[in-house]
């Protein structure tokens, strides 16, 4: 996964059009109706170019013992409803009791995202039949959410070679508290529908983003961010794949200065890629649809990654009337902070949101300054460190245990350690190499005993996890630098004695043959010579 | 709690009568009557069957019973969704004290697959008017 991606060409509004090839995304920098003008390549009147509007709705899991108003658990993959109350199979005379972990997380989340938290927010029942929906209502909040208006910042590349970072804002409309539905396996050979409500009742935190993006890579790395986020806060393990975050994109194209076109909405993308793929594929498929004459329904398509189109949703009936209404059994949710704390209540009723406030770890942005300025590495390294699992503590440890400056270090663990944890499609956690090794094979390189190219092939043997250390292996392979400058003299004088030609064009003036003659060397010493210091030799030996 | 929410409903009442007989809105008379659109509608939202003219007409005498509330001059109440505004929502510890009942849960089940519930494919929605038999279909 890229860690930071290629993004719309900077500030202005990425604008999209037909080449003579078909559809591609061009960097060009075009805002809606600005006084540059449309970015209609000089010499042609093609087509007006299109605006894509991109907004997300994140559904993300709660990491929470229990659900959000029951006490039977969360846990994923459980034998078929084992994990489900009364309450939760929607069974008469049940009731919902909040649970106060699910509040923190989402205060929490509110405050990491820069909103207002609603000190009183309110419970609705949204009502619409599904066999996952035992109650026919979800209970969420849609009145008064418990934040508002915050915002999201992300990064993104502005070329290929990830050399300029471009820092962008998405605004969070809100972000509210509402339950989970139950699972449906759809078996289609015998026509019915099986239920699972081990899922109904969990804790969702709905985060909703304006339409502030304008393609996938955007909405890639906007996702990305908020998944660090809610990982750093421990609000949610927001793990795609086990459905902890889950993302529906509304997309929606239309030419510059002119309103907002109609919007479908896409489900079903199972991964931050096929979301960027998802959203592509549709702002695609409305442009095209509408340059040959078509209209954009406002519907609900499905993502098939297989495919990797997003095709019609058969379920869905047009406009959804969910006959909102206040939820007659939950009082308001009242949050305290220090000054309006009551006085005669148990600690245990209070949410304060100061107190929460405080003690936030440090978001992913911070972290990421804090490394830059700690170790002198680029900004687009300190994003690689935190995306990969557990790479920031290793390139850490190696550091701590290694004199090599860390701005050398990063390299290795960028370049060699990384590729190679790709290629196997390992983590940081299942790598053979840890960090005390990889520290005492470049301690082993910063002392000058092996060479850089040495180095590399010690790392190769190392990756096969044989046990060996650096030094058992350098031994063996007989890759230690030649130390004894005498033994070196020696080489150099034959190599001296064996290229006439070369020292007569060196003598002569010609200094660039020295290379080949420091290449004869290291020949002979079968790459254990430190080509520096051999340099220095012959030089010695022929120009003094 | 409930001698609070009793006397609000007294100060609203009260302050209907002080500032003047104004009615929000003159309650439907019995000539207005519900169309087949609504009804439509309502039976795809509620999953409710209308049946016959007697049922429908239920439906007409119980708009024009709550219609009543309208006698009632809200201007400038904030209104009221639950009695229990004024309690404390109370907050839960984050413990697992249920489930692991599969079977009783299973025992209001008609069919089951392997303790799962079964259930008719996907929505079916109910089909448009002109599609099903229904009373509506004749008025």
């Amino acid at each position: 996964m890229a860690a930071a991606v290629r993004g719309c060409g900077g500030v202005w509004r990425r604008v999209w059009q037909r080449g003579a090839g078909g559809l591609a995304p061009r960097g060009q920098r075009a805002a809606a109706g600005s006084a540059r003008g449309a970015a209609v390549p000089a010499g042609k009147s093609g087509p007006a170019p299109w605006v894509p509007v991109v907004g997300l709705e994140i559904h993300a899991q709660i990491s929470s013992n229990s659900k959000l108003f029951s006490g039977s658990q969360v846990q994923f993959a459980a034998p078929p409803n084992s994990v489900v109350s009364f309450f939760d199979a929607s069974l008469p005379g049940t009731l919902p009791v909040i649970n106060r972990r699910c509040v923190e997380a989402a205060v929490m989340t509110g405050l990491a995202l820069n909103c207002s938290i609603n000190k009183r927010s309110l419970f609705d029942r949204k009502h619409y039949f599904y066999a996952d929906l035992p109650a026919g209502y979800q209970i969420t909040q849609q009145r008064v959410p418990i934040a508002v208006n915050g915002s999201l910042s992300y990064s993104l590349c502005t070329d290929n070679k990830m050399s300029q970072m471009v820092t962008k804002t998405v605004r969070i409309k809100q972000i509210q508290l509402e339950q989970d539905s139950g699972k449906s396996l759809h078996d289609d050979t015998r026509s019915q529908t099986l239920v699972d409500l081990n899922r109904a009742g969990v804790g969702l935190m709905e985060v909703v983003m304006e339409p502030d993006m304008c393609c996938g890579e955007e909405a890639a790395a906007a996702v990305r961010e908020l998944q660090l986020i809610l990982q750093t806060l421990g609000s949610s393990h927001a793990v795609m794949a086990e459905g902890q975050l889950r993302v529906d994109a509304n997309v929606s194209v239309h030419h510059p200065g002119e309103p907002y076109g109609v919007r479908t909405e896409v489900k079903n993308i199972n991964s931050i890629r096929f979301l960027a793929k998802a959203v592509d594929y549709e702002i695609q498929r409305q442009i095209e649809e509408l340059e040959n004459g078509g209209t954009i329904l406002n519907e609900t398509r499905a993502f098939d990654s297989k495919l990797g189109c997003t095709v019609p949703m058969r379920d869905k009936e047009g406009k959804q009337d969910y006959r909102f209404m206040p939820e007659p059994n939950l009082p308001p949710l009242i949050l305290y902070d220090a000054k309006s704390l009551p006085a005669n209540m148990s600690h245990q009723q209070v949410v304060n949101i100061d107190w929460i406030h405080e003690r936030l770890p440090d978001l992913p942005s911070v972290k990421r300054a804090k490394l830059v300025e700690q170790y002198g590495i680029l900004p687009e390294h300190s994003f690689t460190l935190l995306n990969e699992d557990g790479l920031t503590e290793f390139f850490e440890n190696v550091v701590k245990q290694t004199q090599m400056k860390p701005k050398k270090v990063i390299g290795w663990i960028l370049n060699d350690l990384l590729s190679y944890l790709n290629q196997h499609s390992l983590t940081v956690k299942e790598s053979p190499v840890s960090s005390s090794i990889l520290a005492d094979l470049l301690n082993l390189l910063e002392k000058k005993e092996i060479s850089s190219t040495a180095a590399k092939q010690v790392l190769v043997e190392l990756w096969k996890g044989e046990g060996k250390t650096p030094l058992e292996i350098v031994k063996e392979k007989k890759l230690e630098l030649i130390q004894d400058q005498g033994a070196l003299e020696q080489i150099c004088q034959a190599v001296i004695d064996g290229q006439e030609n070369e020292v007569m064009a060196i003598k002569a003036g010609n200094h660039k043959v020295l290379n080949k003659l420091i290449g004869l060397v290291q020949r002979k010493t079968q790459g254990r010579s430190n080509p520096v210091l051999v340099k220095q030799l012959l030089e010695k030996k022929l120009l003094e | 709690m409930r001698a609070l929410s009793l006397s609000r409903w007294l100060r609203g009442a009260a302050r209907a009568r002080s500032t003047g007989p104004g009615r929000a809105r003159p309650a439907p008379g019995p000539s207005q009557k519900v169309t087949v659109d609504v009804l439509d509608h309502l039976e795809h939202l509620a999953l409710v069957d209308f049946r016959d003219s007697e049922g429908v007409e239920r439906l007409q005498k119980a708009i024009q019973f709550a219609d009543q509330l309208h006698e009632v001059n809200t201007d400038g109440v904030e209104p009221m969704d639950s009695v229990l505004e004024d309690r404390c929502l109370y907050l839960r510890e984050d413990d697992v004290t249920e489930g692991n009942c599969t079977k009783e849960l299973l025992k209001n089940a008609r069919e089951k697959v392997e303790e799962y519930f079964v259930a008719p494919p996907g929505n079916i929605p109910l089909p448009k008017l002109e599609e099903r038999e229904t009373y509506l279909q004749s008025s």
